[in-house]
């Protein structure tokens, strides 16, 4: 079995997010990492590896950004990917989360991996269901915020919260599957994978290499427009009793009158 | 454009309060752009004259496709047909995980703009605008679509409003891709480790690592129990195994938004907030006065929990006995 893990670079959660002024988007600029919910979904490889229920030949670790996104790559071989693939071009810049889906798709059908697995949801902007968007392209079954997987032959055994409680989900092969991050605990790399996932092979390729029509991706493929950004409406100042502690019975007959105020008692 | 589709989800029978409430907010624009609010029912053996009731919350026809429910890739196939045999460019979701995953196969599938965790919409010259809060809700986003259109509300945002009515039910027959058919369900709606839904109930009593131990839950609960409410948790806590994740609020948590929140010990960080935020009235004891959820909260107590919550229990207790 090839597995693919796909993964993305995110502003560093320390980093204060804005929105650029002029395109009205999220400023992407700034400290980068491996979003932190992509080490799920390579440990979950790993994991299938290591458990011997299922052969799996090759984790291949896949991105789609700018030349910065090697590191986010780097990283993932060091917790485990056998090798990665960077599919990079500025054609690909402002692309919405379909236009992503749809290039991540490509680059995957050059690669022909038997399951594809991804984090829950990256750190920033639009891209939950980012796998569901690849799933349809690559005419995949999927399922998303998966927590526990088990394979067996070519059929995956998902378990997932939904709506109305946990339910249990048969997958046949190939397939995308996005992780939720109970899934597992992510290992941390030794010192040694991290020295070594430099010397990992690492294949770049551009739009035109996996065969991306030019008027599907970036700013011209992107089917929003931001019109504008407002501040959220004011929220009424809420009540406050500082000190509470200082007369507790009388912190408690002011809490039950509120509440009886509101017939909420 | 002839007007907006959207997706009820349903278990058992019964649909979705959130699905209910899209269809109310397609209601109320279909009249500014045109077309009717329709509604897609998949699966679920559900009969007619219940179909027929999705007209109370707006709906004028109801589309039921016979076929496999709790998985979203059919319901994108039936969908798509929908959609493209009756010339429809906009879907509704009232949020959900299903609602994120057949939508963005549709979005997929229709080559159409989406937008998610939509809190509003409205119309400028017949065109469709949605608001989306971004930047953890600091900032609100005005979305327009270039062509077709998929939204994925943030759930209980869109309120169900019973208007009377019936809907005309309308068979469709779906072909579904072999693709679709490739994700079974199993078994669904498993309930672990709580016995309440808590998405469901009206008053809810949430514990935070102010609690200080797993056995404090009993605060929680013990005050949850006197105002007949359910007892709700933090995923710090639930990270530190104090206490189910059925009962987690927040964003990889449930979505609540009941008549009563109270949150003790619970700083409000945001991922705990677009959990919570959409509940009516919040109540927070924190003994950090500079604690995030005074910023949003209705009453708020600095004080100590473990002396407030006791009493507070007690005082509920006898006023429900009075």
């Amino acid at each position: 079995m090839k597995i693919a893990v796909l993964v993305k670079e995110v502003p560093d959660a320390a980093v204060e997010k804005r929105i650029d002024p002029a395109s009205k988007r999220l400023d992407r600029s700034g400290e980068k990492n491996l979003n932190p919910f992509d080490t799920h979904a390579i440990e979950a490889a790993m994991q299938l590896r290591e458990g011997g229920a299922v052969q799996v030949d090759e984790i291949v670790a896949v991105t789609m950004g700018p030349d910065s996104s090697k590191s986010a790559l780097t990283k993932a071989v060091s917790l485990g990917a056998d090798r990665s693939v960077q599919l990079t071009d500025d054609a690909l810049a402002g692309s919405d989360v379909n236009a992503t889906g749809y290039a991540l798709a490509k680059v995957l059908e050059s690669e022909s991996p038997d399951l594809i697995l991804l984090g829950q949801q990256s750190d920033d902007g639009e891209c939950y269901a980012v796998g569901a968007v690849v799933a349809d392209h690559l005419k995949m079954p999927s399922l998303t915020q998966v927590i526990k997987l088990d394979a067996s032959g070519d059929t995956l055994t998902c378990e997932r919260q939904a709506e109305y409680g946990y339910d249990t989900v048969k997958v046949t092969l190939p397939a995308v599957i996005s992780v939720g991050d109970a899934i597992n605990e992510p290992r941390y790399p030794s010192l040694k994978a991290i020295m070594g996932a430099k010397k990992k092979p690492l294949e770049t390729k551009s739009a035109g290499d996996v065969g991306i029509e030019a008027g599907k991706v970036g700013e011209a493929g992107s089917k929003t427009e931001v019109l504008g950004l407002n501040p959220p409406p004011a929220k009424a100042g809420g009540e406050l009793i500082a000190d509470a502690d200082d007369d507790i019975d009388g912190t408690v007959s002011k809490i039950v009158s509120w509440l009886d105020e509101r017939k909420l008692i | 454009m002839a007007g907006i589709l959207v997706y009820v989800l349903a278990k058992d029978g019964e649909f979705n309060k959130n699905s209910l409430g899209a269809i109310s907010e397609a209601a109320s624009v279909v009249g500014s752009i045109g077309g009717e609010a329709a509604a897609v029912v998949v699966g679920g053996d559900i009969a007619d004259d219940k179909l027929a009731t999705l007209g109370n919350y707006g709906a004028t026809k109801v589309y039921k496709v016979d076929g496999p429910e709790g998985v979203a890739q059919p319901a994108v196939d039936a969908m798509a047909k929908v959609m493209n045999d009756n010339g429809i460019e906009i879907a509704l979701f009232g949020g959900g995980l299903l609602g994120l995953e057949i939508g963005a196969g549709l979005t997929a599938r229709l080559d159409a703009g989406v937008t998610m965790e939509v809190t509003g919409i409205k119309s400028e010259g017949g065109r469709i605008i949605v608001e989306r809060p971004v930047l953890q809700d600091s900032q609100i986003v005005d979305v327009a679509f270039n062509g077709k259109a998929v939204i994925v509300g943030r759930l209980n945002a869109f309120e169900p409003k019973e208007t009377g009515g019936s809907a005309a039910v309308e068979p469709v027959s779906v072909e579904f891709s072999e693709f679709s058919l490739k994700a079974e369900l199993v078994t669904r709606g498993e309930q672990r480790g709580a016995d309440v839904n808590i998405e469901d109930a009206d008053i809810l009593v949430a514990g935070g690592r102010g609690l200080g131990e797993a056995d404090n839950f009993k605060l929680a609960e013990d005050l949850a129990d006197s105002l007949g409410g359910a007892v709700a948790a933090t995923r710090a806590v639930v990270d530190a195994g104090w206490y189910p994740y059925a009962a987690q609020i927040g964003q990889t948590g449930k979505t609540v938004a009941p008549k009563l929140y109270l949150a003790a010990g619970i700083s409000g960080a945001i991922q705990h907030k677009v959990g919570m935020q959409a509940s009516e009235n919040i109540v927070a004891i924190n003994k950090d006065p500079n604690a995030p959820i005074f910023e949003f909260s209705d009453l708020g107590v600095v004080g100590d929990l473990h002396k407030i919550v006791p009493k507070l229990t007690e005082a509920i207790k006898a006023k429900k006995g009075a």
